[in-house]
């Protein structure tokens, strides 16, 4: 039944990505004029004559004179076929090898965000639901309200200042400068782990407060029914009950919402990466478009869209996986 | 359903005066749950919505950078363009209010600020506290069109003599408050326009989506699927760097409200959808059609009012999102473009860690942008627990 859940939901996939893939393609050709017109112009204006016929030439080498889906086709055979992603004008790099650097690290930021949302969100969320209208569960509503408030990139640069004017930091980064050039190490893993913490506190800050909500109302929602007071009735000792039964199935909907909360936590990523400088695919998306560098911009875009269908698909069959009703019911969320 | 208080009952020693006492507080509480009962759902919903203390506030609150936001050129001291050649990342005006050599209160005023040079060869702004220059409100200055209409040069406060920067000045020597001021009208306007569009997409499109079912329904909500699962900002971001550099602040205002729209909607969509669905299995919708209403009459009387509460929810807590996702894009240079003022243009200043540490004041404009999404996030959710006032 698991599996066949699985299979179906594998090959909804394939839709979803190829609707991805159009929409990233459509993004590259969005700017006017295309990237060899831009070279072109760049070129004559730094004073290297060009032919037409070269031009023409090199139209037909990118396959710039055939129809769109032509091209459409083209670009997406090479990245199926050979992981060939197109050129960076920008970066004078093949895009395949700049994503090869940089989408590692990013899945690693986001990755751990989320299991550090979780970390944070569920248990305190079960607290605020047991302690209703305590000083905590007031205090943490504001906080959540706060996180919500606060855009990541502004949280990072409030915590650049402090770690300046506190600590004398004065880039916060991925690895100590030392490093920066060096090839990986165990020593460099460490440095880079005492850095890493930072991004993924602020990605994170922000996503934790809706999740503590979630967790909250579910949690509430479960206290009031017939079988927790039955099992306390029985004598279970509050921890157990609490643990065995309504933790367990208030956690379902908050599982499902990691569907929602990976694009979210993409998004983040970018800015807050831009402002802290940490080498993701942010700061690449960034100058890429202020560049026009469409190929490279519209490559990230795929990419990030991608690993986000694919977390939701993981989310859900996590879920099922969790949560026999959904598998029974056949209907998917 | 009892959230109807109970009279308190003074002590009486006379039985009989008790139980007339007892009488008309009980007559009291039939009229107070009479009042309940017969109340129309907006009555109930205002008067739920009345004791959210936040969501109060938060009415308050916007209401009062709205007012701001619409009478820019009176609240600001000056223009936005105004330089101030002298003063150059001069920090906020000191405002005092007791005389520094007497030591009386003499009401607000400001020395003026004098550049000079410290022993490092740094530029540190002193107070030259020689002359108290009053801050005075309702002062004559610039000369602009009230709402484009009333030719006035009153501005709330100024000061006469010398310059006053509430929030210090940034690069080119302009007034960050004033600056501020003005970016209101951008920044607060385009999460409202972009939410517009997207309700109107929304509500087109989950409205087919509903009515006709069937193959147009599963078309529309796997676009709706896939619009939802891709990252927002990313795509955002590329398609506002489509937008042309050279189109004028008008047109970029509206690239940029469709943009957001056009990823937008989704979500509101599937709410529209999904609650009209759930509303025509209710209960009272079925017994309407017993009844023998007619399905116009069940949806407009019956399905819209509950429904309009909801959108108007989703709406509400939507808007801070689109008002965030304008400030990303401008800090980051994709969006409204300079000389356009925005508060997300305001913070592109503040990007790089030395003018956080040398200028901390260029920070001051995310203040807005924090009060006012925490502000939009408190109305929705009074909004949110008033709008079911049956539920308790």
């Amino acid at each position: 039944m698991l599996l066949q859940y699985i299979l179906r939901r594998t090959l909804i996939l394939i839709p979803l990505l190829t609707a991805v893939s159009i929409i990233s393609f459509v993004i590259i050709q969005l700017p006017p004029g295309d990237f060899l017109q831009m070279e072109v112009m760049r070129l004559r204006s730094a004073g290297t004559p060009i032919a037409e016929e070269q031009v023409n030439l090199l139209k037909v080498q990118y396959g710039l004179d055939k129809s769109l889906l032509q091209q459409y086709w083209i670009w997406i055979m090479g990245i199926l076929t050979r992981g060939d992603f197109g050129f960076s004008m920008q970066l004078n790099r093949p895009v395949g090898e700049i994503l090869a650097e940089r989408v590692p690290l990013t899945v690693l930021v986001t990755l751990m965000s989320a299991i550090l949302i979780w970390l944070i969100a569920v248990p305190i969320g079960i607290y605020s639901a047991t302690h209703k209208y305590s000083f905590f569960d007031y205090f943490w509503t504001f906080v959540g309200f706060i996180g919500l408030s606060v855009p990541g990139f502004l949280l990072a640069l409030v915590v650049m200042w402090i770690a300046f004017s506190r600590f004398g930091i004065t880039a916060i980064g991925l690895v100590s400068p030392e490093f920066e050039n060096a090839p990986w190490s165990l020593a460099k893993f460490i440095d880079m782990l005492k850095h890493i913490w930072v991004p993924i506190l602020i990605i994170s800050f922000s996503g934790t407060a809706g999740l503590i909500r979630t967790m909250r109302s579910m949690m509430l929602d479960e206290l009031n029914k017939q079988y927790v007071i039955t099992a306390r009735a029985k004598g279970l000792s509050e921890r157990r009950l609490l643990l065995k039964y309504p933790a367990r199935t208030a956690i379902n909907p908050v599982t499902s919402t990691i569907g929602w909360m990976l694009p979210a936590l993409f998004a983040g990523e970018v800015l807050v990466s831009y402002v802290l400088n940490i080498p993701t695919t942010g700061p690449v998306l960034m100058r890429s478009l202020l560049n026009q560098d469409m190929y490279l911009a519209g490559s990230i875009v795929f990419i990030l869209s991608c690993l986000t269908v694919i977390g939701t698909l993981v989310s859900d069959i996590l879920l099922a996986w969790l949560d026999p009703r959904i598998r029974f019911e056949g209907n998917a969320v | 359903m009892t959230n109807i208080p109970l009279i308190p009952r003074r002590k009486r020693s006379d039985p009989f005066e008790q139980a007339a006492d007892a009488a008309v507080a009980q007559s009291k509480r039939v009229e107070r749950e009479r009042k309940y009962y017969t109340a129309s759902q907006w009555q109930l919903i205002w008067s739920k919505f009345r004791r959210h203390r936040l969501a109060m506030t938060a009415v308050v609150v916007l209401a009062l950078l709205y007012f701001i936001a619409i009478f820019c050129e009176f609240v600001a001291p000056y223009t936005p363009v105004k330089d101030f050649p002298q003063h150059l990342f001069s920090p906020p005006t000191r405002i005092r209010l007791i005389a520094s050599d007497t030591g009386e209160f003499v009401g607000p005023f400001v020395y003026a600020l004098e550049g000079k040079l410290n022993e490092k060869f740094q530029r540190v702004f002193v107070e030259d506290m020689t002359t108290r220059y009053p801050i005075r409100f309702f002062v004559s200055g610039e000369e602009y069109k009230l709402l484009g209409l009333f030719k006035t040069d009153i501005h709330l406060f100024g000061v006469e003599g010398a310059p006053i920067f509430l929030f210090g000045t940034d690069r080119l020597g302009r007034d960050v408050f004033s600056r501020v001021v003005y970016g209101a009208r951008i920044s607060l306007t385009i999460g409202l326009v972009g939410v517009f569009l997207s309700f109107l997409l929304g509500l087109t499109i989950g409205g087919i989506s509903g009515f006709f079912g069937g193959a147009v329904d599963e078309v529309i909500q796997r676009i709706i699927d896939l619009l939802i699962s891709i990252p927002g900002l990313p795509l955002w971001m590329a398609l506002a760097a489509a937008v042309p550099r050279d189109w004028s602040t008008i047109q970029t205002y509206f690239a940029i409200t469709v943009v957001l729209s056009i990823v937008g909607w989704a979500g509101l969509a599937r709410v529209v959808r999904g609650k009209l669905l759930s509303l025509r299995q209710e209960d009272f919708a079925i017994a309407a059609k017993v009844a023998g209403a007619s399905e116009a009459r069940i949806i407009a009387k019956h399905l819209l009012p509950l429904f309009f509460s909801y959108i108007i929810v989703s709406i509400t807590l939507s808007i801070p999102a689109m008002i965030l996702a304008e400030t990303s894009l401008s800090f980051i240079g994709l969006g409204m473009q300079p000389p356009a003022v925005s508060w997300g243009v305001l913070l592109q200043d503040a990007q790089n860690l030395s003018a956080i540490v040398l200028y901390p004041w260029l920070l001051l404009p995310c203040l807005f942008v924090i009060v006012t999404v925490l502000m939009f996030n408190f109305l929705g959710d009074g909004l949110r627990d008033a709008a079911d006032p049956y539920l308790i």
